[in-house]
């Protein structure tokens, strides 16, 4: 089943065209890398997804619901990750999740019983009383994760992720990643790292408001023969 | 809505800085207002240099001094010599009776008093001029009494609302009014700021809530928190400083939830302009704070600005706010009296939501 269905997506500011006819699905439960260059039309594509920004024409579907109409149903199906890691540095962990608990609607018991799983799942259930500012940039990127699917999202977008993480923490990341695309939760991934990529079922590469290339980082690497998604990535910047 | 609250609240009472700006800065600004600037005279040293001595003079002398306004200064400077006392500054003002003055009143029905002031602080010169005067004069009724006279024009001057010409009740209202204008709109737009800066605004646009929901989510604690203080600020002028309030208590503070409402959409409209916690700080300090004490007639009487400033000051939302306070607390007027200025500020703060709306849905494109 689709879950993400696009078709001939444009949005334009002003003259500007920050998205060309964009066509593009992503299946149910699949895990999705969204790549491309600073200004290649990335987050304004991703913007109209999460129904922050609505499209200049084209037809979207998100969790079966249209961008244009039904942004409010949208929301409720969806998480998000942004690059600035962004939970409230003064509240515990414990606050933290009870907050975004909170604001999608999920009842007292059903927020503590998600926390307690996540935060075992992470192995910090025993700092969960702990400032969130005081734990490490790592600890942290998990927590805001597991955060982003704590009402059990059909979708969860994650916006450069790892930027500023260290190799282990990232490998770490990309396990839960895996753990939560099992689950039957999708993820729509953009990230800087062309290693990265390769964890992906399938890429696309957007450059200048267009996507130039999609397929499984297999099938990309024979098709450009080249020996990893970097090299691809820069061929297609060449041109 | 209530989790959003409840985190409001974890935010500002883990943020020592935001607590001391919260609840140190109304009783310290009060205090100070209250305490240390005062414009009222108390006790001013007075040399008295009498060449008559005689039963009139030591009267007027006595009742000068039994005023409370004077005490009597030690330094008697000699004829001649009295610009010397001023210039030490510990005399700020000199009467002088002329010689035979009680022989001279009863044979020529007029004798002469010199009163000098230190006009180097012309407000205090002036008060202890027109102080004298009226204490003189007084004398002169009371020696006229039973005498009879061709014609006497009585002057009776009263000061309506504030006899005694309490400072307090001019500060109290602007204090008032700048703490909940600083608080409110600066406590929001920092915070609203803050949620801008570290990309939480990012997660909960994402989130099901809608934006109106949010924003008020981020200022109800906020509706609390200065209500709090206009209480607090209310408290400490009625029962450290004496302060009345006259008019009704209820109305007063209707009209302040009005005044943080308008200071709150303000400061949603600067955060909506600022992209950065300092920049919310300095437009909040700069744009607010400034025009708020200069231009809203708390200090300075705005009959006597320029006409350019006089105009610029209708458009500062505290010269309405504390004209309503004072006409409620000093005057006792009821709401016939101020529905102008009410709807001024209400004017004002449905221009600064709709305005923050627009802005808000433009950047979120």
């Amino acid at each position: 089943m689709k879950i993400i269905e696009v078709e001939n997506l444009v949005k334009k500011f002003g003259s500007f065209v920050a998205n060309d006819h964009l066509t593009f699905s992503v299946d149910e439960g699949e895990i999705y890398g969204f790549l491309g260059a600073n200004g290649a039309g990335k987050t304004t594509a991703m913007k109209i997804l999460c129904g922050l920004s609505s499209p200049t024409s084209g037809k979207v579907m998100v969790a079966g619901y249209d961008v244009y109409h039904q942004t409010e149903m949208i929301k409720k199906r969806i998480g998000y990750m942004s690059q600035r890691f962004s939970l409230f540095e003064d509240l515990t962990v414990w606050e933290n999740f009870q907050f975004f608990g909170g604001i999608y609607g999920l009842p007292a018991a059903k927020i503590r019983e998600r926390t307690t799983e996540l935060l075992g799942r992470l192995g910090l259930g025993g700092e969960k009383n702990r400032i969130l500012g005081s734990l490490p940039l790592g600890w942290k990127q998990k927590l805001a994760f597991s955060v982003a699917i704590i009402h059990n999202p059909s979708i969860v977008f994650l916006d450069e992720p790892t930027g500023g993480v260290d190799p282990i923490t990232r490998r770490q990341f990309w396990e839960i990643i895996y753990e939560t695309a099992n689950q039957g939760i999708t993820v729509f991934v953009t990230t800087h790292y062309m290693d990265e990529a390769e964890y992906c079922r399938r890429v696309s590469i957007m450059a200048d408001g267009k996507i130039v290339a999609l397929d499984t980082p297999a099938n990309l690497k024979a098709k450009y023969n080249a020996a990893n998604i970097e090299e691809v990535f820069l061929k297609i910047a060449r041109n | 809505m209530k989790g959003f609250i409840i985190k409001e609240f974890y935010h500002i009472f883990r943020d020592i800085r935001s607590m001391v700006v919260l609840f140190g800065m109304p009783v310290i600004q009060v205090l100070l207002f209250g305490f240390a600037l005062s414009t009222e005279v108390k006790n001013a040293p007075v040399a008295i240099i009498d060449h008559s001595n005689d039963q009139v003079t030591r009267a007027i002398t006595s009742k000068l001094l039994s005023s409370g306004f004077f005490i009597l200064s030690d330094q008697v400077p000699g004829e001649g010599h009295i610009e010397e006392v001023f210039r030490h500054g510990k005399v700020k003002e000199v009467i002088v009776f002329e010689s035979d003055f009680a022989a001279k009143l009863e044979k020529d029905r007029q004798a002469g008093i010199q009163v000098i002031a230190d006009a180097s602080d012309p407000n205090t010169a002036n008060l202890l001029v027109s102080y004298t005067s009226a204490i003189i004069n007084d004398y002169q009724q009371e020696y006229l009494k039973g005498m009879s006279l061709p014609v006497t024009v009585n002057t009776q001057s009263q000061m309506m609302y504030n006899p005694a010409l309490k400072s307090v009740f001019m500060f109290v209202p602007g204090v008032i009014t700048i703490l909940l204008m600083l608080i409110t709109a600066m406590m929001t737009s920092i915070s609203i700021a803050r949620e801008n800066e570290m990309g939480t605004m990012e997660i909960l646009l994402v989130s099901p809530m809608r934006p109106i929901q949010i924003i008020a989510g981020k200022v109800l604690p906020y509706v609390l928190l200065a209500f709090t203080n206009a209480l607090i600020i209310l408290l400490l002028s009625y029962f450290v400083l004496g302060m009345p309030v006259k008019g009704s208590l209820i109305m007063l503070l209707a009209e302040s939830l009005l005044f943080i409402v308008m200071a709150l959409s303000l400061g949603i409209f600067i955060s909506t302009v600022s992209n950065s916690q300092q920049m919310a700080m300095m437009l909040s300090m700069f744009a607010l704070m400034l025009p708020t004490i200069l231009l809203s007639g708390f200090i300075f009487p705005i009959e006597n600005m320029p006409l350019p400033l006089q105009i610029f000051s209708n458009i500062m939302p505290p010269r309405w706010f504390i004209v309503i306070v004072k006409s409620i607390m000093i005057k006792g007027l009821g709401f016939r009296y101020i529905w102008k200025e009410t709807l001024i500020i209400a004017g004002m703060a449905v221009f600064f939501i709709v305005l923050s709306i627009r802005k808000f849905k433009i950047r979120l494109e």
